[in-house]
């Protein structure tokens, strides 16, 4: 049976005493969830164009690492970014209206889906080349070391990625000069169709900063409490001033690479056992409701919610204006 | 209430698509993320996943229909209680086409009017070099210490101003234009890197997006081709990409050019290779005081700015102003002498041609005006134009291959909007179109000469 499929259970229990962290993480969650059900939803009607990559499935890795992130802290990604932007409290209307290419998006429609950005919640993209992010989030944290303010950056990129050679350009020089930078590797196995198996030699991706003395763990990144774990331990670490470090989350993706992915490179069985088996929000809600923290009617209450706030966004997003001819050349120079 | 599932586009290009097959039968519950249907698209068969929770009404669509056109109808949603006869409601806000901005609200003009005109690009503004008050005095010096005085002058006044790049701190500098920094910067702000361009490249632009200002030096611009990705994909498209919420002032810089006897890989000139990007300026001096004032321009811009250099020039001496802060406007050309024959026009270490030629061609008695374009985007064309109109004959001249080069630019430019002021065809020196040779003769060869323009000036006169 494929890796994919293997059920890791999380070995954390919950707390009770918690349990209003818990149901922010599940809302948080399912906001990308159904987010980006919406998104695709829009996409299949033509109101969404070009490439559109979806998080489902993947929605515990960013809400995790989200949990304890400081005012000062950076976050950038490549182009699997919705959840990105909705766990660093972009609005949603905003990231829905920059899909459809709208004046009221993020980057008034002229980044789309894969180039969105957000300095007052201190998102930096949305960027489209596949570890071009990496030495950029290395930047930033250089940035945040030369002023001493004692933010981090969290840098994420994908499996694929993992084996560009840029990314170890960059890990060179943030261990060389113990830059805060954490590395979160978003192992969903699949680099477009190309399977970790068929594409790295290596395929412990958390130890691929060996050579460089870069600590890596591998954490359960369908459990959204293993991931909260993981990374408030690596954030202390790059706080501590020990420089990088690498987190490899070991998730999954349910959708194509793209919307036009029609995904033979697996089977429909593979993608129906993680679903039933290992899908970070059914998985935290039966825990929640085991756990005596939710009822059945409570979860269904905050889908409920959650489904209108993407209606909401989604009107916003279909009945906001184009841009005006004249932002052409706008935005061009300072 | 019952909603209409819609044939959805699977792909960027699909306009219709055949049902291959349900999985789903009427009455069946689905849940989000349920697959509905196979659907066969121009380039793939898709698995179609329901979005909304619900009961499956009526199938719309029979199993194996072709051409079911997006946004069809192909099935009903029914709610708790519902009848398969529930009516759909309205199609959902989502289906409406997007509105243009400028309808109006009668919705009458909803088609964009034909006489309505493309947006046009900005144009230049108008810039002057700063007075110099008389009485200054000149200082003679090299090229390299007027950029090392530029980065130490803009260092001292801004904190956020820092220098990285190959050997820039204890080295000195590969070619010691970084003289002395270290000693008064330390090594927080003059910093050694690796010798991995792609990387330190990309960590300069993460760090011009955090506000910091930058100034990446790369030994040489050749070895800048390593990280052109990051130049181009995330520093100069950023900002545009971002709405215009994101800044990266940045500034490249280093050798750019042939230098000597190092052949192909060390001898390229990216002139127009960088010149050609939206979201860049591109700066490439000769003068000693361009170099200082544009240098310090190019640190205080709050967009990237290429800043190509030259090895052979970084020892020539000229006079530069002593003044505490001399700032030379970005986007300005230079009329370096006057003359009514023939407008020459270069850059960087090109000018040293013109310059010769023009003494040349005054002992022939042809007074040869010289522009140095100094910067090569935004480009000066009104200096071109208002030399050429008088002139009425124009040679371009730089080291750059001859396809799709500056003087290529420069001589559209002069066709499109001074074609009835031209007397002669607009001609172009440029090195010739081969990799830099090795052997010192072809290596000669290769690059263009003052007699090369002196023979050109004297062509566009009709002079033998």
């Amino acid at each position: 049976m494929a890796e994919a499929a293997q059920k890791i259970d999380g070995n954390t229990t919950l707390d009770p005493a918690g349990s209003e962290e818990l149901k922010t993480f599940y809302s948080d969650m399912l906001l990308i969830r159904r987010f980006e059900e919406k998104a695709g939803q829009l996409y299949g009607m033509g109101l969404i164009g070009g490439f559109c990559h979806l998080y489902i499935g993947q929605e515990a890795v960013v809400v995790g690492m989200q949990a304890d992130a400081g005012p000062n802290d950076a976050v950038i990604t490549a182009y699997r970014d919705h959840g990105h932007m909705l766990a660093c409290g972009m609005d949603p209307k905003g990231v829905m209206a920059e899909l459809t290419g709208r004046a009221a998006g993020y980057s008034k429609g002229k980044g789309g889906s894969m180039h969105m950005f957000s300095k007052e919640k201190r998102f930096y993209g949305g960027h489209g080349i596949v570890g071009a992010q990496v030495p950029l989030g290395t930047g930033l944290a250089f940035a945040s070391r030369y002023r001493g303010d004692g933010g981090i950056c969290f840098t994420y990129f994908g499996d694929g990625a993992a084996n560009q050679g840029q990314v170890y350009e960059a890990f060179n020089m943030a261990e060389l000069w113990k830059l805060p930078v954490v590395y979160i590797i978003e192992n969903n196995q699949y680099a477009m169709g190309t399977s970790v198996e068929r594409s790295s030699a290596v395929r412990d991706l958390y130890r691929r900063g060996a050579s460089f003395n870069i600590p890596g763990e591998e954490v359960d990144g369908m459990d959204v409490l293993a991931v909260r774990d993981a990374g408030r331990k690596a954030a202390e670490w790059c706080r501590a001033g020990k420089g990088p470090i690498i987190l490899e989350m070991k998730t999954y993706r349910y959708r194509g690479h793209s919307m036009s992915d029609p995904a033979k490179y697996r089977t429909r069985e593979e993608v129906q056992t993680v679903r039933e088996k290992r899908d970070p929000i059914e998985h935290l809600g039966q825990r929640m409701i085991a756990a005596g923290i939710a009822s059945e009617e409570d979860l269904k209450a905050i889908d409920k919610k959650t489904r209108q706030i993407v209606n909401t966004a989604a009107e916003f997003a279909t009945e906001s204006p184009e841009p005006s001819p004249d932002e052409l050349y706008t935005d061009v120079y300072a | 209430m019952a909603t209409d599932i819609l044939m959805p586009a699977l792909s960027p290009t699909m306009e219709e698509g055949k049902l291959a097959k349900w999985l789903v039968k009427e009455g069946d519950e689905v849940h989000s993320g349920d697959i509905l249907a196979e659907i066969e698209t121009d380039k793939a068969t898709m698995e179609f996943e329901a979005v909304d929770e619900g009961r499956i009404g009526k199938l719309l669509v029979a199993e194996g229909a072709e051409g079911v056109k997006v946004n069809q109808p192909i099935a009903t949603l029914l709610q708790d209680g519902e009848s398969a006869d529930a009516k759909p409601a309205a199609a959902p806000a989502s289906a409406k086409e997007p509105k243009p901005q400028n309808e109006s609200a009668g919705g009458a003009t909803a088609k964009p009017e034909k006489t309505a005109p493309k947006p046009q690009a900005p144009s230049a503004e108008t810039l002057a070099d700063p007075e110099i008050p008389q009485g200054t005095e000149m200082v003679t010096m090299t090229v390299r210490e007027a950029l090392r005085d530029a980065m130490a002058e803009e260092m001292r006044r801004d904190e956020s101003v820092f220098l990285m790049g190959e050997e820039v701190a204890q080295y000195q500098g590969a070619y010691k234009v970084s003289q002395g920094l270290l000693e008064e910067f330390s090594d927080r702000r003059v910093i050694d890197t690796p010798i991995t361009e792609h990387g330190f490249t990309g960590l300069g632009v993460g760090a011009g997006f955090a506000g910091l200002r930058p100034i990446v030096e790369f030994m040489t611009w050749n070895f800048a081709m390593q990280a052109i990705d990051q130049i181009i994909n995330s520093a100069a498209k950023t900002r545009y990409m971002s709405g215009g919420q994101m800044d990266c002032a940045i500034v490249f810089r280093g050798p750019n050019g042939a230098a000597a006897r190092v052949a192909a890989q060390h001898s390229q000139d990216y002139s127009s290779w960088y010149a050609h990007i939206p979201g860049v300026k591109v700066i490439s001096p000769y003068f000693a005081a361009d170099a200082k004032g544009l240098l310090k321009a190019a640190i205080r811009d709050p967009n990237p700015v290429i800043f190509l250099e030259n090895e052979i020039l970084y020892g020539r001496s000229f006079p530069v102003p002593k003044l505490d802060d001399f700032v030379l406007p970005i986007g300005k050309a230079r009329v370096v002498r006057e003359g009514r024959h023939v407008t020459l026009v270069s850059h960087s270490i090109g000018m040293h041609l013109i310059l010769e030629a023009a003494d040349v061609l005054a002992q022939e008695g042809i007074e040869a005006e010289l522009i140095d374009l100094r910067t090569l985007r935004p480009l000066d064309t009104e200096t071109v134009l208002d030399s050429v109109r008088k002139t009425n004959r124009i040679v371009t001249v730089e080291q750059g291959w001859p396809v799709c080069s500056i003087g290529s630019e420069i001589c559209s430019v002069v066709a499109n909007a001074a074609f009835d002021y031209l007397d002669a065809p607009p001609t172009k020196v440029n090195g010739a179109d081969v990799p830099m040779p090795y052997a010192a003769n072809l290596e000669k060869l290769a690059l263009p000469t003052v007699n090369d323009v002196v023979a050109a000036a004297k062509a566009v006169c009709y002079r033998e």
